[in-house]
């Protein structure tokens, strides 16, 4: 079978204020996304793409009996792509949407690691920011010295192309 | 033993409710053949059961006011109370009252108790109303009510008791009877003997007696019925007042007709307004029903049941056979174990095709109510309808059901509505007054089709024209086929209807429906000819869940292709290919040329001219139009499991679902016209041959 793992993390050694964030690599940078909203890390598996979708939408895949859509996370912020190699992992994570909620796939380098961050240790992001929109930003953080971008999956997975009403 | 009955009670509203809507169908049924006895008794039964399981579990309001219904029920159906269309209407609404407390009580929300007490008060008067006076004059005898005056009642009671043969060993015994009502009054009694067999044939458990009694009281005839309540359907039993005419009565006596004689026409109207008023109560309560629907049961034919526990005994055995197999298995079996997987992907199969089975329902689950639709709206109309529904037996998945119901409801209101015509003008058109709709469903391929037709005034075409044009839907100088301009109605806003009335008009209608039947993966058409009629005819899957598919390779990719779509695959020959500069592609077909399309162009898929060979042509068929898809390969047909990319993405047009193959991987269901209007825009143009003029409807 592929590499599925299930996080399990133990939520109680968890700060009251402060929430876990899961962390992966993609270009050099680190981002993170709310640990909850992540439901598994799965090993790169072929898809199969879909009919006049944008690009960055590699196709779907099959998870145990539920058709999810993969997102090249790269494509869509508009870095250089680069060759699936054995870090490659699609993290899978529930958006929730005005109408309910979906289930999506993100391609990323490699995960990472596991954080605390509380709301107070968050920075609100800077104007500019390059390659990646602000809208998608909820925040920056710092850990061990390094800047963690935390990602808003609600906004970037339902913006653009991928929103439900388009 | 405790027996906790409030776990019954879900299935006494499931059966009551189902009692209700029997009542309802027969009650119409009974509007136009009022002498049907069979039909009254049949209304009678229904209530008595809701009746009796209404008193079992404590439901006291239903119980009284079911027992005013079956008194009434009863007099009709021995003959002493005329069937008069008021006092239908207003057994009618009762039904509605009842269906209505029932759905109260199930979700213990509160009853409508001002409307409760209207009817059980009418329905009161109206059974307390002398029943023997109706019945020469089917006059409602509601103003006699309050005349109930001591002088009003009569002096005694004539009553002929003939109990049924068995009537004794159900354990109820006349004398009691007898007695109590000695009780009452002075009480004469006449036996007749006359079903008396000899000795030697007299079987001593069997009643042949008969009783002719004449009882004098001032009672009331439901007095007296209580006395026989407990043997009401075990006996035969007829009450005649006694007028016993004094000197001063007679003058009350013959004066009544003439005040009562005058009111039946207003009251008449009355109860017919009283009837169409409430349709949008009527509504809400069936839409409160059906939402009720979804989270209750399905009742499910017995030999459905048993062809599934045949399957699953034949599964078991093949799964012992392969479990005998598996120990020391040898070369030499490989054989059996083949037929054994064989086997298996039969069983499976069957399995699958018997579970699908059972969430399907017969069509008669959502043409049932049409019957009283039809009937409420013609009144409220001032129309005149017969509703004939044929096929109602055949299957249709129930989610589907559920779904095609409120499109089905728009069309049949906007057939009265708009399409049948008001008498007069029917009788000047040289049609018979009343207007036919007819619903009618088959089977075709994998497909249901629903028809509804009229036979009114047909659409109208230059009005429609007329009014796209206003609309800004079409231009002022686009040339249209009939057929394409019947097809503007289902436009958004549109609505041609010259008053807007409650019923239709207000243009939002049309454009639902077909909305709603595109949602299933159906289609719907219409056909029209001016002054004969229209039809529409609506075109579904039989299952959302399962489809019939051709899987199909294209490049790398697989897909499927509805089997229900496949006209023909063929090899292509060159020679036959043409291409048109700037156009799409086509393909000679024997006389025709279809446009033919490769899904890697239409899908903007990158092409892998490694693995494309086109070698092979599946023509497909939808909306009318015929097209090619260009394929490398046919792989196989199968039944598919389909599986919705909307939960997780987006509508992808040129794709109606997903499914996963026996590998795990995702494999696309193409979406035929989907597939064509991608095509359209593909090129701008796909030679759209003329559709063939609707057919003439036989007047």
């Amino acid at each position: 079978m592929d590499t599925t793992q299930t996080l399990d993390v133990d939520a109680t050694s968890v700060a009251s204020d402060a929430k876990q964030y899961l962390t992966f690599l993609l270009d050099e940078a680190e981002y993170g996304v709310d640990i909850l909203r992540v439901q598994e890390i799965k090993g790169w598996d072929t898809v199969t793409p879909l009919p006049n979708a944008p690009e960055y939408v590699r196709g779907v895949m099959n998870l145990r009996g539920t058709i999810v859509p993969i997102i090249d996370l790269r494509q869509r912020f508009a870095l250089e792509g680069v060759a699936y190699g054995a870090t490659t992992v699609v993290v899978v994570l529930k958006t929730v949407h005005e109408q309910g909620s979906r289930v999506m796939g993100i391609i990323v380098d490699a995960v990472s690691d596991v954080h605390n961050i509380t709301d107070a240790e968050m920075r609100s992001p800077p104007e500019c920011s390059g390659a990646v929109s602000t809208e998608f930003v909820k925040g920056l953080a710092t850990v061990s010295d390094k800047m963690i971008i935390v990602v808003d999956i609600d906004r970037l997975l339902n913006a653009g192309e991928l929103a439900v009403t388009a | 033993m405790a027996i906790d009955i409030t776990q019954f009670r879900q299935v006494f509203f499931e059966e009551s409710l189902e009692g209700l809507d029997t009542m309802e169908s027969s009650l119409l049924h009974l509007d136009e053949d009022a002498s049907d006895s069979e039909v009254i008794n049949t209304i009678f039964r229904a209530a008595h059961s809701i009746k009796g399981g209404s008193a079992t579990f404590g439901f006291q309001e239903l119980t009284s006011f079911t027992h005013v219904m079956e008194n009434l029920l009863d007099e009709m159906r021995a003959g002493r109370r005329q069937v008069t269309p008021p006092a239908v209407a207003l057994l009618l609404q009762a039904v509605d009252c009842l269906r209505g407390m029932m759905l109260a009580l199930q979700d213990n929300s509160a009853v409508d108790q001002p409307r409760v007490d209207d009817l059980y008060a009418q329905l009161e008067a109206l059974w307390h109303a002398a029943p023997d006076e109706s019945a020469p004059a089917p006059a409602p005898t509601v103003p006699e009510a309050p005349e109930a005056s001591p002088q009003g009642h009569p002096r005694g009671w004539h009553i002929t008791f003939q109990p049924h043969l068995a009537m004794l060993r159900s354990g109820n015994d006349p004398v009691r009877m007898f007695r109590e009502l000695t009780d009452m009054g002075t009480l004469t009694t006449r036996v007749d003997m006359r079903q008396l067999p000899p000795l030697t044939e007299l079987d001593p458990e069997n009643c042949y007696l008969a009783w002719e009694l004449t009882l004098e009281s001032v009672v009331d005839e439901r007095q007296v019925r209580d006395v026989f309540a407990w043997v009401e359907d075990e006996c035969g039993l007829t009450l005649t007042p006694l007028h016993a005419a004094p000197v001063p009565d007679t003058v009350p006596v013959t004066a009544t007709p003439t005040p009562a004689a005058t009111p039946p026409a207003p009251t008449a109207q009355a109860e017919a307004a009283q009837a169409a008023a409430p349709e949008r109560r009527v509504n809400g309560e069936r839409r409160q029903q059906a939402a009720g629907a979804d989270t209750s049961s399905i009742r499910v034919s017995i030999d459905k049941i048993d062809a599934l526990i045949n399957t699953v005994g034949e599964l078991v055995i093949t799964q012992a056979m392969l479990g005998q197999l598996r120990d020391g298995f040898d070369v030499r079996d490989l054989d059996k174990l083949r037929d054994g997987l064989d086997q298996l992907e039969r069983n499976t199969r069957e399995l699958q095709e018997s579970v699908m089975r059972i969430r399907m329902l017969p069509m008669s689950f959502a043409f049932n109510r049409f019957p009283r639709l039809v009937h409420d709206l013609s009144q409220q109309l001032g129309k005149k309808a017969q509703l004939t529904i044929s096929g109602e037996q055949t299957e249709l998945d129930k989610t589907v059901m559920e779904k095609i119901g409120d499109p089905l409801v728009h069309l049949v209101r906007n057939a009265l509505d708009h399409g049948i015509e008001p008498p007069a003008v029917r009788l000047a058109a040289n049609k018979p007054e009343a207007g036919q709709i007819h619903l009618h469903a088959y089977h075709q391929g994998g497909a249901i089709v629903i028809e509804v037709s009229e036979d009114g005034a047909g659409l109208h075409t230059a009005k429609i024209r007329q009014k796209g044009i206003e609309r800004g839907l079409i231009s002022a100088d686009a040339e249209l086929t009939e057929s394409e301009i019947h097809d503007l109605i289902f436009q958004a806003g549109f609505s041609t209807a010259d008053v807007i009335s409650e019923i239709s008009g207000r243009g939002v209608g049309m454009d639902v429906v077909r909305r709603n039947i595109k949602d299933l993966g159906g289609t719907i058409e219409v056909t029209s000819s001016q002054g004969h009629g229209t039809t529409f005819t609506i075109r579904l899957p039989l299952t959302l869940a399962i489809l019939e598919g051709q899987l199909v390779r294209v490049g790398q990719d697989t897909y499927i292709v509805p089997l229900v779509s496949i006209s023909e695959s063929l090899q292509i020959d060159p020679p036959a290919m043409h291409v048109v500069a700037g156009q799409t592609p086509l393909y000679k077909l024997r006389e025709d040329y279809i446009p033919i399309v490769r899904l890697c162009d239409l899908f903007h898929l990158p092409h892998d001219a490694a693995t494309s060979v086109d070698s092979l042509l599946v023509v497909v068929e939808g909306d009318g139009h015929k097209l090619g898809v260009v394929v490398d390969e046919l792989l196989g047909q199968q039944q598919v499991v389909i599986k919705s990319l909307e939960t997780n993405f987006k509508r992808i047009e040129g794709v109606s679902g997903a499914t996963i193959l026996g590998d795990g991987t995702v494999a696309l269901i193409l979406d035929i016209s989907g597939l064509m209007h991608l095509a359209q825009q593909h090129t701008g143009l796909v030679r759209r041959p003329r559709r063939l003029a609707p057919v003439q409807q036989a007047a």
